[in-house]
C-alpha cells in the first residue's frame, strides 16, 4: 500500500501541469462551496445577532416576517402604525418591563431615519447581549439632535456638530421635497455593531413629528416654509403614532400569554411577534434560495471531481506502457486499479485541502471588511466540522470517480498482457 | 528461491494450444522446455506467437489447453492472482524498449519488483538501493551521476541495462528477454548479452532470450526456433 502510494505520488508529480491544474479546479470548487456555506451561516448568525434581549416586537397587524424586517432590519415599510395612546397602554401593562417606541418612514441620503427615545439606548441589544456604545458624543437631548450609526458617519463623513437635512419618504433627497428648514445636528456617533443600526440616523420621536409639521396632508403645505424653528419648538410635538414597539417582559414565562393578549387586543388591532420565531419563519423563506445556492456549488464540486476523472482518463493511453511494465514486474491488476484510484484520491484530497486553506485565508483577510460593510460575520473560527466533512466527502467522491479510469486500466491490463502494441 | 526443487525444468510446456477468442489458434506446441540455469535462444519473428507464448509463461494470459509448468507450478491450474505471484517472485522480464517507468529514478526502477514480491525483497536484504547499484555496476553502469538522471534522459543501451538490473534483482529463477537488443547497435548488443548472461549465471537464473535475429544464437547454450515447435501455422 505504501509502495502504491509512493508510485501514485511520483506519477502525479511526473504529470505536474495537469495534476496542478486539476488540483486547482478542485480547490476552487471546494472554496466556492465552503465560501457559500460560511456566508450563509454567517448571514444567519448576523441576522440572529441583530436583536437580542427583546422579548416581543409589537406593530400594526401585518405578516410577522414583514414586521420583523421593517422594525429590525429597516427593510420594507410598515403598512399601518400604532397609535400613541395604544403605545402608552402597552407600556403600562403589568407584565411588560420596558418598551422602546420606534418611528420609521424617513430617510437621510439613503440611510433610514428612526425616531425613538432614551429607552432605545438603554434596552436595545444585539449580538450576545451587547448594548449600543458611543464612539463619539452622546444621546439626543435637543429636538434637532441626531445620533448616527458608524456607517452613516463613515460614508457621509459626519463628525460631531455636522448639520444634516432629513427628507420625507425614503428616496435620496431632491430639492423641494426635503425638510430643508428643519436642520439637524450630529451629537453622537455609535460604535460599529455589524447590524442595521450602523446604517441608521436616530432622532427623537418629537423630531419625527417636527419634520412633518406642514406635511399633515401627505404633501408639503405651501405655507410650511414660513414656519420657523421657534414656532416648531412651541408646538405640541407628542407623536400621534409609532411604527413599532420593542418590549421586554418582567417574567419570560408569560411571553405566550402576553403575546396572545396583545394579538387579541380589544381596541386597536395589534400584532406581537417573538423575534426568534419570526427569524425562523424568515429562514424558511430564504431556505429555498440557500438550497439552490448550495446545490449550485455542490455541482461545481462535481465538475471539479469530473475534471479529475477526465485528466486521469486522458492520461491512460500514454500510460499503457507503464501499466504493462508494472504488470511485468509482478503487479496484479488490483494494483493497477489501486494505483489509479489512489491518484484520483490524492488529487481530490489535495484539492479539497487547498480549497479549505484558500477559504480560511480569504476569511482571515476579508472577514473584517465583510463584517464592517455587511454586518456578516464569516464565522472565522478556524477549520470546523464542515471543512472536515467536505474534505472527506470530496476525497471519497474522487476515489469513486477514479474507479472509472481505474476500471478501464484494469480491463486493459488484463487484455494487453505483457506486450503493448504502440 | 526455488519454489519446487523436485522440478528439474524451469519451464516445461506440453501440448499447449492457445487461441484468442474468435480467432484460429496462434500456438500449438507439443513440447518446449527451459532447464534450470539454462540460457536458451528462442528464435521467433514477429507474428510467430512469441508474445503470446511469453504472456502465457509469465502468467499474464490464461492458458487454453495443455500444460505450462513454471518452476513446478502448473499455470493452467493456478488462479490469476497466484500466477501473478509466481511472476512477481520468480520472473524477471526485459522488453524490446520503453522498459522503464518514466517517473521513477534509475534505482527506483531497478527496485520496483521488490514492492510486489516479499520473497525477492527478503532476498535482497535491508538495503535494496545498494543492491540496485551493485547490479547496475556489474552491468557497466557505474557513473553515480547517472543514477540521479531522469530515465528518459538515458541512452537506449543504458535503459536496457537498467531493465536487465531490474529483471535480475532479488534473484529470480527465470529471466525472460523479449528482443531486448533490437534497438542496440551490434557492439552494444553483444556486450549487453554477455553481461546479462554473466549475471544470470552468477545468480543461477535461467535465461529465455527471444529474438528474430538468428545470428545471436551462438551466444547461448541452446537455440530453438519457435516456427519449428509451433505447429499452429500462423504466419501473419
Amino acid at each position: 500500500m505504501k509502495a502504491l502510494f509512493t508510485l501514485a505520488w511520483k506519477s502525479l508529480l511526473n504529470r505536474r501541469a495537469s495534476f496542478l491544474l486539476t488540483l486547482f479546479a478542485v480547490a476552487l470548487s471546494v472554496a466556492l462551496f465552503l465560501g457559500v456555506d460560511k456566508a450563509r451561516t454567517g448571514a444567519r448568525e448576523g441576522f440572529g445577532h441583530t436583536i437580542s434581549g427583546t422579548d416581543l416586537i409589537i406593530g400594526a397587524p401585518t405578516g410577522s416576517v414583514n414586521l420583523l424586517l421593517y422594525s429590525v432590519f429597516r427593510m420594507g415599510n410598515a403598512t399601518a402604525e400604532v397609535s400613541w395612546p395604544t403605545y402608552q397602554k402597552l407600556s403600562a401593562r403589568d407584565d411588560i418591563a420596558w418598551t422602546v417606541p420606534i418611528s420609521l418612514g424617513d430617510s437621510h441620503r439613503g440611510f433610514r431615519v428612526m425616531g425613538t427615545d432614551h429607552a432605545y439606548f438603554e434596552h436595545y441589544q444585539y449580538g450576545r447581549g451587547e448594548s449600543l456604545r458611543f464612539a463619539k458624543g452622546r444621546e439626543m437631548d435637543d429636538l434637532f439632535d441626531a445620533v448616527v450609526g458608524a456607517d452613516v458617519a463613515r460614508e457621509l463623513g459626519y463628525e460631531i456638530g455636522s448639520p444634516l437635512v432629513l427628507s420625507h419618504g425614503l428616496g435620496k433627497a431632491d430639492f423641494g421635497s426635503g425638510h430643508e428648514n428643519r436642520p439637524f445636528r450630529v451629537v453622537g456617533i455609535l460604535a460599529p455593531t455589524g447590524t442595521p443600526v450602523d446604517r441608521t440616523v436616530i432622532v427623537s420621536l418629537e423630531a419625527i413629528t417636527a419634520i412633518h409639521v406642514g406635511w399633515e396632508s401627505g404633501a408639503k403645505n405651501p405655507l410650511s416654509d414660513s414656519i420657523t424653528e421657534d414656532m416648531i419648538r412651541s408646538f405640541n410635538l407628542t407623536p400621534k403614532t409609532v411604527t413599532a414597539i420593542y418590549a421586554g417582559l418582567k417574567r419570560k414565562g408569560t411571553i405566550l400569554r402576553t403575546r396572545r393578549e396583545i394579538n387579541t387586543n380589544k381596541g386597536e388591532p395589534l400584532m406581537a411577534i417573538i423575534p426568534g420565531e419570526a427569524l425562523a419563519e424568515l429562514w424558511s423563506v430564504t431556505a429555498m434560495a440557500e438550497r439552490a445556492l448550495l446545490a449550485v456549488s455542490i455541482f461545481v464540486i462535481a465538475v471539479g471531481v469530473v475534471s479529475i476523472l477526465t485528466s486521469i482518463l486522458t492520461s491512460l493511453n500514454e500510460r499503457r506502457r507503464e501499466m504493462s511494465i508494472l504488470r511485468a514486474v509482478g503487479a496484479r491488476p488490483g494494483h493497477i486499479f489501486g494505483l489509479l484510484t489512489l491518484e484520483a484520491g490524492l488529487i481530490g484530497f489535495g484539492g479539497a485541502a487547498l480549497g479549505i486553506v484558500i477559504v480560511h485565508v480569504l476569511v482571515l483577510i476579508a472577514g473584517p471588511i465583510v463584517m464592517q460593510r455587511y454586518g456578516i460575520s464569516l464565522g472565522g473560527t478556524g477549520p470546523g466540522m464542515t471543512d472536515l466533512i467536505t474534505l472527506l466527502a470530496v476525497t471519497g467522491a474522487s476515489l469513486l470517480a477514479g474507479a472509472i479510469p481505474a476500471w478501464a486500466a484494469f480491463r486493459r491490463s488484463l487484455a494487453d498482457g505483457l506486450s503493448v502494441k504502440l | 528461491m526455488p519454489s519446487d526443487t523436485s522440478s528439474t525444468d524451469a519451464i516445461r510446456v506440453e501440448n499447449l494450444r492457445f487461441a484468442w477468442p474468435g480467432n484460429p489458434p496462434v500456438l500449438d506446441i507439443k513440447s518446449f522446455t527451459l532447464g534450470r540455469g539454462e540460457k536458451l535462444f528462442l528464435r521467433g519473428p514477429s507474428g510467430s506467437g512469441k508474445s503470446t507464448l511469453l504472456g502465457l509463461i509469465a502468467g499474464v494470459l490464461s492458458p487454453g489447453t495443455g500444460t505450462i509448468n513454471v518452476l513446478g507450478n502448473d499455470m493452467a491450474r493456478l488462479s490469476a492472482a497466484a500466477r501473478d505471484r509466481v511472476r512477481a517472485d520468480h520472473l524477471g522480464v526485459i522488453f524490446q524498449m520503453f522498459n522503464l517507468v518514466p517517473y521513477l529514478s534509475v534505482t527506483g526502477n531497478v527496485t520496483l519488483p521488490l514492492h510486489f514480491s516479499p520473497a525477492r525483497r527478503k532476498a535482497v536484504g535491508a538495503h535494496p538501493d545498494e543492491e540496485a547499484r551493485r547490479l547496475l555496476g556489474r552491468l557497466g553502469l557505474t557513473d553515480p551521476a547517472m543514477l540521479d538522471r531522469r530515465v528518459s534522459d538515458l541512452s537506449v543501451g543504458q535503459q536496457q541495462r537498467v531493465a536487465a538490473a531490474r529483471a535480475l534483482i532479488g534473484g529470480p529463477d527465470i529471466v525472460i528477454a523479449d528482443e531486448p537488443t533490437s534497438a542496440l547497435d551490434a557492439d552494444a548488443r553483444d556486450r549487453f548479452i554477455e553481461l546479462l548472461s554473466e549475471e544470470a549465471s552468477r545468480t543461477g537464473a535461467a535465461l529465455l532470450f527471444v529474438s528474430h535475429d538468428a545470428s545471436l544464437a551462438r551466444l547461448f547454450d541452446r537455440a530453438v526456433d519457435l516456427a519449428e515447435i509451433n505447429t499452429a501455422g500462423v504466419t501473419a
